[in-house]
């Protein structure tokens, strides 16, 4: 069953459609890359999604409903969570304070929240940064830092938007597991992705889109042959 | 431990502090200073924690003291009753305040604020029938003794310092600090921005207008230049907030303490013993004090605590030698 389906959405900023006419869904338990080259949508679509842009036309059906119109933090509450692209660390706060404040996002007590909280830093691996504060972690830190507070939301969908993006190559290997991990808790995954290495090897299906409009979907080996999709990463001769 | 011993001796203090200290002027001056710990406290929960700085908190303070001073001059109602309708009025001004300030953003919000303040400041003026414009109110003091005053907004100032500590180690206050790190980043961790945000300013005003309230009982005159000044309450408040530390529980109370001694000192000509035109120097003393603390101590005197901490104790062992 589609958990999210994306039908024909439109997001246009001024006389530019960043996204035009994208339709695709996402099933239960499965990983969907979504690829393309810079400026082709991928970050905007995600922003629709959790409606930190208001789309101009389509839908958003998120577990059979629409979800279009609804509030951010709402969308958080349905349980799809988030991370950005540019970490937006809450800088003054402990690694431990940052999961803590979104794992309120389901229970009211502190003690509880520090609970889940620690529960999820060990799960990302993160136990050793806790006390640190989240200005003072290195990138590959602050990439997991973002997946760690969607995670405390205890979210069915997570929409990571390249978490994999300047990474050294033990840490890549790290981020591939802990995806691998999440989808093996049970959490749904939609991911934006340039590194191939990770996205090919994760993927169930990827939905490639460029200049904002759908040019290929299907499995990594079908996608990786597909003309339009080489066209669009190399040019055409 | 030593914490609670720290905070046992510091009540204790409080607690004796008049019956050692005779004197109505020090009484006076104590009453003051635990009236700026109320509204720097408060102004630090919206401003320091929330990152919402606001430019005009004399609206809250000046609100609740109207209250309190109308219901006792038109209703003949006990302005005591005051303490509770004016932080309650206070709060319905910071709900119309919110819900039309914070459709914007950090400057926008500051400068909205700003103008707020100055708009009450007017309608105050303005409106004779209601407030006897610059007359001003003139009500007749309950006691005559400072103790009373003092052991009330003791007891104000302890509880409003304790409902922030409690509000800061619970859902709310994570809310809160998410909000002024990053305002995106919360939405998308499912937290209602504007809601909290209001939250904030309900319970910041709530105690300012209440601080109001007991400046009218305790001072028994108002007028709209005291109350909604923006010189000597809205700017002041900022002005607790950076110095004591700003985004810490016991900055502002430090910082009140500070502001209040630096004031008195200058407003009394040094007690004295200074020629009288240095009276007039008090705003320079706070600007060239708020310079300073900017420079070398950007966390306020409790944020930067172990600096100067550290800076003390490295002086001592070279002077020894």
């Amino acid at each position: 069953m589609a958990l999210l389906e994306i039908k024909n959405l439109v997001k246009s900023f001024g006389g530019l459609k960043a996204v035009n006419d994208v339709t695709f869904h996402v099933d239960e338990g499965e990983i969907l890359g979504l690829i393309g080259p810079n400026g082709s949508g991928k970050t905007t679509t995600f922003n629709c999604i959790n409606n930190y842009f208001p789309i101009t036309s389509g839908d958003v059906i998120f577990k059979g409903k629409s979800i279009k119109g609804l509030k951010t933090h709402k969308v958080c509450h349905l349980g799809i969570g988030r991370t950005f692209q540019v970490v937006k660390p809450l800088a003054r706060m402990t690694v431990l304070e940052n999961v803590t404040a979104s794992a309120f996002c389901r229970v009211n007590a502190t003690r509880e929240a520090k609970e889940e909280a620690l529960k999820v830093l060990e799960f990302t691996n993160l136990m050793g940064e806790k006390d640190k504060l989240a200005k003072s972690l290195p990138i590959g830190g602050r990439k997991r830092l973002e997946i760690a507070r969607a995670l405390a939301t205890k979210p069915e969908l997570i929409l990571l938007d390249e978490t994999a993006a300047g990474l050294n190559p033990g840490e890549l290997d790290e981020a591939i597991n802990l995806i691998k991990k999440m989808r093996d808790s049970g959490i749904t995954i939609l991911i934006i992705e340039h590194i191939m290495k990770v996205i090919m090897t994760i993927s169930d299906r990827i939905h490639a889109i460029n200049f904002g409009q759908t040019i290929a979907s299907g499995t990594p080996g079908e996608v990786a042959k597909n003309q339009a999709v080489i066209e669009a990463y190399l040019g055409v001769e | 431990m030593k914490k609670n011993l720290t905070l046992t001796i510091l009540v204790i203090v409080c607690l004796i502090f008049p019956l050692v200290v005779r004197s109505d002027y020090y009484q006076h001056l104590a009453i003051i200073a635990l009236i700026w710990v109320i509204i720097g406290s408060s102004w630090n929960l919206l401003a320091g924690y929330t990152g919402q700085v606001s430019f005009g908190h004399a609206m809250f303070f000046g609100v609740g003291a109207y209250t309190a001073g109308i219901i006792a001059t038109k209703l003949g109602i006990s302005p005591w009753w005051g303490m509770m309708f004016g932080g309650i009025a206070a709060m319905l001004v910071g709900l119309f305040v919110g819900w039309v300030c914070f459709r914007l953003r950090g400057p926008y919000f500051a400068l909205a604020t700003l103008a707020g303040g100055e708009i009450f400041r007017l309608i105050a003026t303005n409106w004779e029938s209601l407030t006897d414009g610059m007359v001003g109110i003139l009500i007749i003091q309950s006691f005559r003794s400072k103790l009373p005053y003092y052991y009330i907004v003791l007891l104000l100032a302890f509880a409003c310092v304790y409902a922030i500590y409690r509000i800061m180690k619970s859902k709310w206050g994570y809310y809160f600090v998410s909000i002024r790190e990053d305002q995106d980043a919360s939405e998308s961790l499912g937290i209602n921005t504007v809601l909290y945000k209001n939250v904030s300013l309900l319970v910041s005003s709530f105690f300012t207008g209440m601080a109001g309230a007991f400046y009218m009982n305790y001072m028994a005159f108002i007028d709209p230049e005291v109350v909604f000044s923006l010189h000597y309450i809205s700017i002041m408040a900022i002005l607790v907030g950076i110095v004591g530390g700003v985004g810490t529980i016991m900055g502002p109370a430090v910082g009140a303490i500070i502001m209040v001694g630096v004031q008195e000192t200058f407003r009394s000509s040094f007690f004295g013993l200074a020629p009288s035109w240095i009276s007039q120097g008090h705003a320079m003393a706070f600007g060239l004090l708020v310079v300073f603390v900017i420079m070398f101590l950007a966390n306020g005197v409790v944020g930067d605590w172990s600096k100067i901490k550290r800076y003390v104790f490295r002086i001592k062992p070279s002077s020894v030698s």
